[in-house]
């Protein structure tokens, strides 16, 4: 558990990062080290070159902007975890925060290393899923911009280019008074969520649900949303059962399995989740 | 003074809190060498050509060694249980001719850096022509290879008449049990450094625990070095739990490359190393039966069992079996039983012994078993129990069978006492009605308890020794070992009490095969109830020799002095003239220009036998099937504690270890033998979120007759029962039908076998 001969870059600025990405052959880009050091000492990353972003200026703030929140992909799990605009602004972040590894990791591991990484049972991947997240990635080309429901391309890869950095991320706010709920079961405290499952729900004077976002993490290869729920969703009242004919439409996604879950037990809790999720979120809804 | 059965805070913690511990990575040598160990990548094949060519080429690199390097050296033989034609299946320290596990050493770099010589193993290829792997022990024999079948050995222990058992039944219940494959896992991996002095031929070998005596015999023969001229040595260890010790290939191999190569050779296991290539434990399946009358008295068991080995048979030989198998009936009176085990070789890790070994998978069954008679007949676990219960005045109980070379002879045991003790202090009357009132209204809850016989004081003998330094301190020397578990703490309170000197003035001396002749080591519940004794026996010697000393000084007879708070003086005037301890040596070392000394050696005729009872309340929640602890108590009685709070800390460390094995940890394997949990994402140890206040009952209500403080062991009695009393509860919350026949139990499993019952 030795990391095999690599490597190391330091660069000061996205641009360098960016430079030594275009210009480097096998480089993989080393943010709070939480996944890409382990794969190291396990030899199942095998990089030429380490660019660390460690001391790139510039890619850690959480910022209030006008429709939501923008957080740039350095900055430390634990100070999303306690930052009063994400509570305000993104309460369904907030709430998964302190499911993110252990306070320890969440000390080093940082909010855009997750998504970069992305395993889909991660908690902040599944949390931008549901929101609608855009990505902003730094390339050779200049800035772009990805829309989340693009980003993913399989196990553990995205749709970033292998000469992009991702810089930063943008929230959308839901309104105020919007319900939110985040639930998942793993094995032990700490652990991967074998499921997840969020959820956003708004609803109109009238108590039916006029907005509603469900999104399960750990189930495939990454974050899915359940689009005939949501849509199922739309113009109900919100009660037990609303909530439980919903859920149950996440038993038929295709579920993966490994030696923790077979994959009826994986649909199994996306239906439980599922339901406990819309549940709590409804029960937070303003006015209910 | 009196130190026995106080809390007294541990006496080696200071350096371990400081983190100035000294662990076997922490030590190192100018010059040396680090070793890599080249691994089989596949469960079974005939192993060809190995190529080196390419790791030889990166600078740094010394040697790669295969098996033909080391031909003189024979394969690691047994110290324990070698039953008729198991030699065959020992393992050599470096494959020949075939590979047997994923993990299994084909050949060992050394190289001047760790990372380079990892990156040099990695360069290493070897030609194996992939056979098809056996990783079942239940279903048809495999082969060790071809034309040798993979059958190591039985093992039979029985008494009585079981054909008029069965014939006499009113009740013959059957059950099949599984115990899933898990093993102790230390937090410390294996690890060793070994040096030679060409000078004087001397091999020191350290990174030693559990049993650096009888190691170093077995090295010394292997490698076919002078026994005197090879020594170990223990430095701080983190966790044994049985697995780390043994002798394995890396232990000898460093020991021959040092003297091969003349330069120290360290090497230092990795994560994934020791969860494929240390012992891993418990992978049992039984069949058992039992014929039952119509009160519920259990005439006659009659089990099989079958015991997935692994690759090769290591150090403990047969011994996982033979305990299995002699220590099965428990605490019940079965007055005819047998139990027929098969040592079955497969194509995975090899298997060794795991805290408690034997006793854990035994308990499952033998529990599992009590609870469904009980079922059957309609009768509360509890009272099932108690009719079959040993009564105490048939103490001691032969019976009639042996376990290691010793009889089992239960020495002493109030089992119905100890269960009532339990009961009152849960209230279990109330609790069981709580637990039912809430089923009723339609929670999973559920409750279970397992029995069990624990073993301790494994002989024949251990030695110990006081010598009194020219500053007044006392070394305790012992052949002991320690593996965290307080040693140092538990002898300096013997020590202490024997003597009549304050524990201030003790220091411990362990694990050093330099230090003392003979030594059997830290395993099997031992420690205290060998050395311990010894200490004892060492310390009433060390208190008259110290009287006889001062009264040479003091010109009077040893009879008439007494040492209190470590001074000597006149027994009927405690505050006239005295000697401190110090002055006393002083004096000795000037007119004797030696120590004051004293030494005993402890024999023990047989083991002693603890016991205890686990009782747990789990809760399930009913849709996710997240199985949640809601209670654990462990019932032991212990003879004597030298240190209840020590024994605390043994307990909550064994019932974590024990729910670990219950519910969580597992080496799960493929179809090609390929395993599947080989780093801590993925073997699932139980963390303290997953862990729940283990409360204590500890009793001192049997003394063993078998030592002069009545000591039994207090290391294993905290896993035995909790395998058995988690699925009993589990069993007991799902409603009671007997469905669960197998750990570990996962909540996919359990949703799996709700699904199946259609509830």
């Amino acid at each position: 558990m030795k990391p095999p001969p690599f490597s190391y870059h330091d660069p000061a600025t996205v641009s360098e990062a960016v430079e030594l990405l275009a210009t480097l052959d096998n480089a993989k880009l080393l943010a709070g080290g939480q996944s890409l050091m382990a794969m190291l000492n396990m030899r199942y990353a095998q990089p030429d070159h380490v660019i660390d972003l460690n001391r790139v200026e510039g890619l850690s703030y959480i910022r209030a902007t006008g429709d939501g929140l923008e957080i740039g992909a350095m900055t430390r799990q634990r100070d999303v975890e306690f930052s009063n605009d994400v509570r305000r602004l993104c309460p369904l972040l907030n709430e998964a925060m302190p499911l993110v590894g252990h306070r320890q990791t969440r000390n080093r591991g940082t909010f855009g290393g997750s998504l970069a990484h992305f395993d889909s049972s991660a908690e902040i991947p599944t949390v931008c899923a549901g929101l609608d997240a855009v990505l902003r990635v730094a390339g050779p080309r200049g800035e772009r911009e990805i829309a989340f429901k693009d980003f993913p391309a399989g196990y553990l890869s995205t749709s970033l280019e292998l000469d992009e950095v991702l810089v930063s991320v943008r929230l959308p706010a839901w309104g105020a008074g919007h319900g939110f709920g985040f639930e998942e079961f793993a094995r032990r405290h700490g652990d991967f969520a074998i499921v997840s499952a969020a959820a956003l729900l708004e609803a109109g004077t009238d108590g039916r649900i006029t907005r509603a976002s469900l999104t399960l993490g750990g189930i495939g290869s990454a974050p899915v949303r359940v689009a005939q729920a949501e849509a199922a969703l739309m113009g109900e009242p919100g009660s037990v059962e609303t909530f439980a004919a919903a859920a149950e439409m996440a038993r038929g996604i295709d579920a993966h399995e490994d030696i923790h879950a077979p994959a009826a037990y994986r649909q199994h809790l996306a239906v439980v989740l599922s339901r406990r999720a819309l549940e709590k979120a409804w029960s937070r809804v303003e006015g209910n | 003074m009196t130190y026995i059965g106080k809390n007294q805070a541990r006496l080696e913690d200071e350096p371990l809190l400081r983190g100035e511990g000294r662990f076997a990575s922490d030590i190192s040598f100018p010059d040396q060498l680090h070793m890599r160990v080249v691994r089989a990548p596949v469960a079974y094949g005939r192993l060809g050509d190995i190529n080196a060519d390419h790791a030889k080429e990166i600078p740094g690199v010394f040697a790669v060694w295969t098996a033909k390097d080391v031909m003189e050296i024979g394969p690691i033989p047994f110290r324990q249980v070698n039953l008729p034609g198991m030699e065959r299946f020992a393992q050599y320290v470096l494959a020949r001719g075939y590979v047997r596990y994923v993990g299994d050493p084909m050949a060992v770099v050394f190289a001047d850096d760790p990372y380079v010589a990892e990156d040099a193993a990695d360069l290493v290829t070897a030609e194996i022509e992939v056979l098809a792997p056996c990783l079942d022990a239940t279903g048809p024999v495999g082969e060790f290879e071809p034309g040798v079948p993979a059958v190591a050995g039985v093992v039979e222990k029985k008494y009585g008449d079981l054909i008029d058992a069965f014939a006499r039944a009113e009740h013959v219940v059957k059950l099949r049990l599984k115990i899933g494959r898990h093993a102790g896992i230390p937090l410390e991996t294996r690890g060793c450094v070994a040096t030679f002095d060409p000078a004087d031929s001397m091999i020191r070998l350290y990174g030693a625990a559990k049993i650096p005596h009888k190691n170093r015999i077995t090295i010394a023969a292997m490698i076919d070095h002078p026994v005197e001229k090879i020594h170990l040595h223990e430095g701080h260890v983190g966790g044994g739990f049985g697995t780390r010790g043994e002798v394995y290939p890396e232990d000898v191999l460093v020991c021959l490359a040092a003297r091969r190569f003349k330069r120290p050779i360290k090497w230092i296991e990795d994560r994934r190393e020791n969860l494929i290539a240390a012992n891993h434990s418990r992978q049992q399946t039984h069949e058992i039966r039992a014929a039952v009358d119509g009160r519920g008295f259990i005439l006659g068991v009659d089990d099989v069992f079958w015991l997935d080995q692994g690759g090769y048979v290591r150090t403990h030989g047969g011994a996982v079996s033979e305990l299995t198998a002699a220590m099965l009936p428990g605490p019940y009176v079965w007055p005819a039983y047998r139990s027929v085990g098969h040592i079955r070789l497969t194509n995975k890790t090899p298997c060794g012994t795991y805290r408690a070994p034997g006793r854990y998978e035994g308990s499952f069954v033998r529990e599992r078993l009590m609870d469904a008679i009980a079922r059957e007949l309609g009768l509360d676990p509890v009272e099932l129990r108690r009719v079959n219960l040993i009564p105490e005045d048939s103490m001691p109980f032969d019976r009639k069978i042996d376990a290691l070379g010793t009889e089992i002879i239960l020495d002493s045991g109030k089992y119905e006492d100890l269960l009532d003790r339990l009961l009152e202090r849960v209230g279990y009357d109330r609790l069981k009605a709580e637990i039912e009132q809430r089923r009723a209204d339609g929670e999973m809850v559920g409750m279970g308890l397992a029995f069990f016989v624990e073993k301790s004081g494994l002989g024949p003998h251990d030695d110990a020794k006081l010598n009194l330094q020219a500053d007044g301190r006392v070394e305790i020397l012992t052949g002991t070992a320690s593996v965290g578990q307080g040693v140092e703490t538990v002898m300096a309170q013997i020590g202490a009490d024997a003597t009549g000197l304050p524990i201030e003035a003790f220091y411990v001396t362990h694990g050093q095969t330099d230090r003392i002749d003979h030594g059997m080591g830290a395993y099997a519940s031992r420690a205290t109830t060998m050395s311990g004794t010894a200490v004892h026996l060492a310390g009433q010697i060390f208190n008259s020799n110290l009287r006889q000393a001062a009264a040479d000084m003091l010109q009077t007879e040893a009879q008439g002095l007494t040492i209190s708070n470590g001074r000597i003086h006149r027994t009927n005037d405690e505050h006239g003239p005295a000697l401190t301890l110090a002055t006393l040596a002083g004096d000795y070392h000037k007119t004797h220009g030696a120590p004051l000394t004293a030494e005993a050696t402890f024999h023990a005729e047989r083991m002693g036998f603890p016991y205890g009872i686990h009782l747990v309340v789990a809760r399930i929640a009913p849709d996710t099937m997240e199985i949640q602890l809601e209670k654990l108590v462990i019932a032991f009685d212990v003879g004597k504690a030298i240190n209840p709070m020590l024994i605390g800390g043994q307990f909550a460390g064994a019932a974590a270890q024990g729910i670990g094995g219950a519910l969580f940890e597992e080496f799960v394997y493929d179809e090609g033998g390929q395993p599947l949990a080989t780093n801590f994402a993925d073997y699932l140890l139980p963390t303290v979120h997953e862990v729940p206040k283990v409360e204590i009952l500890l009793r001192e209500d049997a003394p063993s007759p078998l030592n002069p403080l009545g000591i039994k062991g207090a290391g294993e009695g905290g896993i035995t029962g909790t395998g058995a009393a988690i699925a009993a509860a589990v069993d007991d919350a799902i409603g009671g039908g007997g469905a669960i026949d197998a750990l570990p139990i996962s909540p996919a499993r359990l949703h799996q076998l709700i699904e199946k019952l259609g509830r």
